[in-house]
């Protein structure tokens, strides 16, 4: 077992693209930590970094004392779980998981033990003696985790492991891995573009974006201090509306009308023109039903669509945005890989709100959790620092 | 209607192939007299049967059993040098970059297109020279040359169906490249290194050519040449129920070996690997 940290990581590829930039992480021992981000953030190459299979152009990778830039991947002592498995077809489940052993010549008694060990913890027993050919994937994905904890490595690294199981079965090995990690205790990457995964697995979750690290902290603290733009829009679902706000001292100029905030977020954000306020959907409520109306935080809205859950429902509701907010707003959709067809604002609202479409209706917002980003840099001028983790400095400049 | 037809046309198919074969079979169990004689000209050999008489006449024959070690010998060595290097070579090509990849492809195939026959003479003339006339070394290094194309193009494409990730997997379980490629490329292009041994072993067994032109006694000479030199003890009379006797000898060593490496090639080895 062993810390992790990266240092300054940079991967650039022969034709001079980056897939990793400038990339500074301290995992700690035994802590679990997550890389997420969209599809080509670089979060699968930094994970193959860590575990020898791609070079490092610049920086350092240390585990734990060790800086291992230049180990093959054999001596790195790390246990990786693939996306697609990569189980040995010709070999029995057992010779599988046994693999790892019979390459650093453990005797055949040690071997039997640590692979019986596994297959238990795992609820293999009854499959050892077959082929990874006549398993179900949930069972392949069993076989690929016991070859990596049958030996005591390092740390564990997974690279998507639960992205080709179907949903109910995901949710089942999520649960399956937090538990796993957290009896071994062992150093865990974990990497994702699922936020469940990331929000429920993570210790700590480190959110890329081309390259550049953009926030590592808490999950708690990703979603209530989101450092940029691109975070705030990647963390939650529905996704955080945006909307153009122009801020008077206290008063928030929303398509909607004003509402208030408090004062110290109203001081960070004086005098900076148009800027874009991100209120998450669970900040409105109908007001018909709301504890804490008041008359300052309510608006009334034309409802386009409502979608209706049971325990809650999403209403849709268009406003118009000034041109340089729009661009804006098209640049992160496709940063964040959705399609931004139209400027909507998406409310969730209580399973009891008898709102429906076309009705006018009247929404309370609580604007004390809204925060406010420079719509130039992406940085959030009213994040609280001490509970935002890590940003770096470049998530404030280049973030989109 | 349809599986009276099927079973005509493999019928038809089944006797157009087998004929010769089982012919010769009759033909080993005649006897030398009745050949030539023409006294039993049936099918099945009636009076004239003598039995295994023909078989132990050719195994007692001095020449015909060292030309039978000869062939295997020579055979089974070009085959298992062939196969190793093809394999190394098909690695090379479908995994790693190189200069000259598309090179050694497209020699390789041009080797394949040579003509035996025009090479025949100068290696003739050259074997001589170097004192590699009539030996095994002499007839093993050409079957390696015209069979190591075909063996590196047929186990590239079955290297390159492996999915990279099961060598990644290994060398992160602590294989070094070497064991990776032993351990776990090698076993799943299994099928088709046993091809590629099928077909340098045919070509080597049956090849005539080189056989004849590149020895001069039993000390190299494989069978097919053998059987051509093969008089029996009666110099004048063409021996042609030894004769048979001993092609049939001569099959029974591809049929175990086709066989044999037949089960090993097992179609779909790689599925289950990666997720299905």
């Amino acid at each position: 077992m062993a810390a992790i940290t990266l240092k300054n990581i940079v991967k650039k590829y022969g034709d001079g693209f980056a897939a990793v930039n400038d990339v500074s992480i301290d995992i700690a021992d035994g802590e679990f930590v997550i890389l997420v981000g969209p599809s080509g953030c670089g979060k699968s190459t930094l994970l193959r970094m860590i575990v020898g299979l791609e070079d490092i152009t610049s920086g350092d990778m240390m585990i734990g004392d060790r800086k291992v830039n230049d180990l093959a991947p054999r001596d790195r002592n790390l246990a990786m779980v693939f996306q697609n498995y990569a189980l040995y077809p010709h070999l029995s489940v057992y010779e599988n998981i046994a693999f790892p052993l019979r390459l650093a010549g453990a005797p055949d008694q040690e071997v039997d033990e640590k692979v019986r060990n596994a297959s238990k913890t795992l609820e293999l027993d009854e499959h050892l003696e077959r082929k990874p050919g006549n398993l179900s994937g949930g069972q392949r994905q069993r076989v690929a985790m016991g070859r990596a904890i049958v030996r005591e490595a390092d740390a564990f690294l997974f690279d998507e492991p639960l992205s080709n199981l179907d949903a109910k079965l995901r949710g089942q090995m999520r649960t399956e891995i937090a538990r796993l990690q957290k009896r071994l205790g062992i150093t865990t990457v974990y990497v994702t573009h699922d936020q469940t995964e990331a929000m429920t697995l993570g210790d700590r979750v480190a959110v890329l974006k081309r390259g550049y690290l953009q926030q590592l902290a808490t999950p708690r603290e990703l979603y209530e201090n989101p450092g940029n733009l691109f975070v705030a829009g990647f963390i939650g679902s529905p996704p955080m509306n945006f909307l153009p706000a122009e801020v008077d001292g206290t008063t928030v100029t929303l398509p909607f009308g004003t509402v208030q905030i408090p004062e110290e977020k109203a001081e960070r954000a004086q005098g900076k023109g148009v800027l874009m306020a991100g209120i998450r959907p669970e900040f409105f409520e109908d007001a018909q039903i709301a504890d804490k109306v008041g008359s300052d935080s309510t608006f009334t809205a034309d409802i386009d669509f409502v979608e209706w859950l049971g325990n809650e429902t999403y209403a849709y509701i268009p406003f118009e945005a000034p041109p340089e907010v729009e661009a804006k707003m098209r640049e992160l959709e496709a940063d964040l890989e959705g399609e931004g067809l139209r400027t909507q604002l998406v409310v969730s609202l209580d399973g009891s709100s008898r709102i429906k479409e076309g009705d006018k209706a009247e929404i309370y917002v609580d604007a004390t959790k809204m925060h406010l980003f420079d719509p130039a840099t992406g940085e959030n001028l009213t994040v609280d620092r001490e509970h935002a983790g890590e940003i770096p400095d470049h998530a404030l400049v280049t973030a989109g | 209607m349809r599986k009276i037809g099927l079973v005509a046309g493999v019928g038809a198919v089944l006797v157009w192939c087998l004929l010769p074969v089982v012919w010769i079979i009759s033909l080993s169990f005649k006897s030398q007299a009745a050949v030539s004689g023409g006294t039993d000209p049936g099918f099945l050999p009636l009076d004239s049967f003598t039995g295994f008489a023909n078989y132990a006449d050719v195994l007692a024959d001095d020449q015909f059993r060292r030309a039978i070690i000869n062939s295997i010998g020579i055979s089974l060595i070009a085959t298992l040098l062939s196969v190793m290097i093809a394999t190394l070579a098909a690695y090379a090509i479908a995994r790693l970059e190189f200069k000259g990849k598309k090179l050694v492809l497209t020699t390789a195939l041009a080797i394949a297109m040579f003509p035996v026959v025009s090479l025949v003479s100068p290696l003739f003339d050259l074997w001589r020279t170097i004192g590699l006339y009539d030996t095994w070394p002499g007839l093993i290094l050409p079957y390696m040359s015209f069979t190591l194309p075909l063996a590196i193009w047929t186990l590239s494409a079955f290297f390159r169906e492996i999915p990279w990730e099961m060598e990644q997997a290994a060398q992160v379980d602590g294989a070094t490249s070497w064991q990776a490629f032993r351990k776990v490329i090698v076993p799943l292009a299994a099928p088709g290194v046993f091809t590629a041994a099928i077909l340098t072993f045919f070509f080597a067994w049956n090849d005539f050519v080189f056989g004849i032109t590149l020895t001069s006694t039993e000390n190299a000479r494989p069978i097919p040449a053998a059987l051509s030199f093969f008089v029996g003890p009666d110099p004048f009379q063409r021996p042609a129920g030894l004769l048979a006797a001993a092609a049939v000898v001569a099959t029974i060593p591809i049929v175990l070996i086709v066989l044999v490496f037949q089960r090993k090639i097992v179609a779909g080895l790689t599925s289950g690997a990666v997720k299905g």
